[in-house]
């Protein structure tokens, strides 16, 4: 086994996190499928550093680690605030602008 | 590089396991599952980056995303509730083909692209940088070369707290009713039935827990006594059951 079949493992589990996003409407899955992408860019960054010897991808996975935390705080916040004011968690419930 | 048998064996057994949490996340109905599975597909991240010489990202991996993500995003689950949302139906019809479709095709294209560009390239392996150290050496490429994103990424943190406590920040509209308003508002809203508060729960010496609608004097279940919550789950029992004309009198016969 080399390396590279952690990329694979990364660009699956990027897959299924994409599907998510488009597939579920309870915005808080929606959500944690989002993170499961920045989780899978994780793992192509550590595995690069691996790969390249250097520790260059470490630190940016661990930038990228509070970008998501920031991500997660401010998002929820947003979904908390919809659904003070609608009493819905469903991001297909929120289309005002639509009608 | 050819990754030893140890690592091998772990990374077959979990990397299956990983994909396959990750799925469920997709099929489970609540999204309470969904937090727990995605917890699991975390742990198995941070265990990869242990095994890949990333000592400090798989113990950041686990306190920061298993420890405070996911209580948040449990913590925010509680306080919104179950609701319809949570239903695996479709509302845009031939949404979920077009999407599973785009997906297998997205995921085909980055396999094969992965598949082709790394033939003959080698791995070198983080000995080196790691010789002082894993986390030595993080903090000597952060606070040097890195020291500029550093600052910005901690202005954003205190930008994202901020933004979080404007948007969670609720103001009132119409100041809260003081005791004697409301109790005034009871009296003058025409039945008398709930000027002294709504029922409580439970047969009397029978069945006393939340879920058993209390008994009226004609021996119907009073849905007032029950927690919107628990009628809208499902969880509310038969208080028929606890009515007086079952009663189990094999206590006495033992006497």
């Amino acid at each position: 086994m080399n390396p590279y079949n952690y990329l694979y493992l990364a660009g699956i589990l990027f897959t299924i996190g994409a599907i998510g996003v488009v597939v579920r409407r309870n915005a808080i899955v929606v959500f944690m499928c989002v993170e499961l992408m920045l989780n899978a860019a994780n793992l192509s960054f550590v595995t690069f550093s691996r790969i390249n010897g250097t520790l260059d991808g470490q630190v940016t996975a661990f930038f990228t680690m509070v970008v998501a935390a920031c991500e997660v705080v401010v998002g929820l916040a947003i979904i908390v605030a919809i659904y003070r004011s609608r009493r819905s968690a469903s991001v297909d419930d929120a289309s005002l602008l639509k009608r | 590089m050819i990754i030893q048998t140890p690592e091998a064996v772990m990374f077959w057994i979990l990397a299956p396991l990983s994909v396959i949490a990750a799925l469920g996340m997709l099929l489970v109905k609540k999204a309470v599952h969904s937090a727990l599975l995605l917890a699991w597909v975390m742990i198995t991240l941070a265990i990869f980056y242990i095994a890949q010489e990333a000592l400090f990202l798989g113990i950041v991996q686990i306190v920061v995303y298993t420890g405070a993500v996911m209580m948040l995003f449990l913590f925010i689950l509680m306080l919104v509730g179950v609701d319809a949302s949570d239903s695996l139906k479709e509302t845009i019809p031939g949404l979920r083909p077009i999407a599973i479709t785009a997906a297998i095709g997205f995921g085909g294209l980055l396999t094969a692209l992965i598949g082709r560009a790394t033939l003959g390239r080698d791995a070198v392996g983080l000995a080196d940088a790691n010789a002082a150290g894993n986390v030595q050496g993080l903090a000597a490429l952060l606070f040097s070369d890195y020291v500029w994103p550093f600052e910005v990424i901690s202005a954003l943190l205190i930008t994202a707290a901020m933004g979080a406590m404007v948007l969670a920040h609720h103001q009132r509209t119409v100041a809260r009713p003081s005791q004697r308003q409301s109790s005034i508002a009871r009296f003058r809203s025409g039945s008398l039935s709930t000027a002294a508060g709504l029922p409580g729960p439970g047969v009397f010496a029978r069945h006393n827990a939340v879920d058993v609608p209390a008994l009226l004097p004609d021996g119907t279940p009073a849905p007032t006594s029950i927690s919107a919550t628990l009628k809208a789950r499902g969880d509310m029992l038969e208080s028929g059951q606890f009515q007086l004309d079952v009663v189990d009198t094999t206590v006495a016969e033992e006497k």
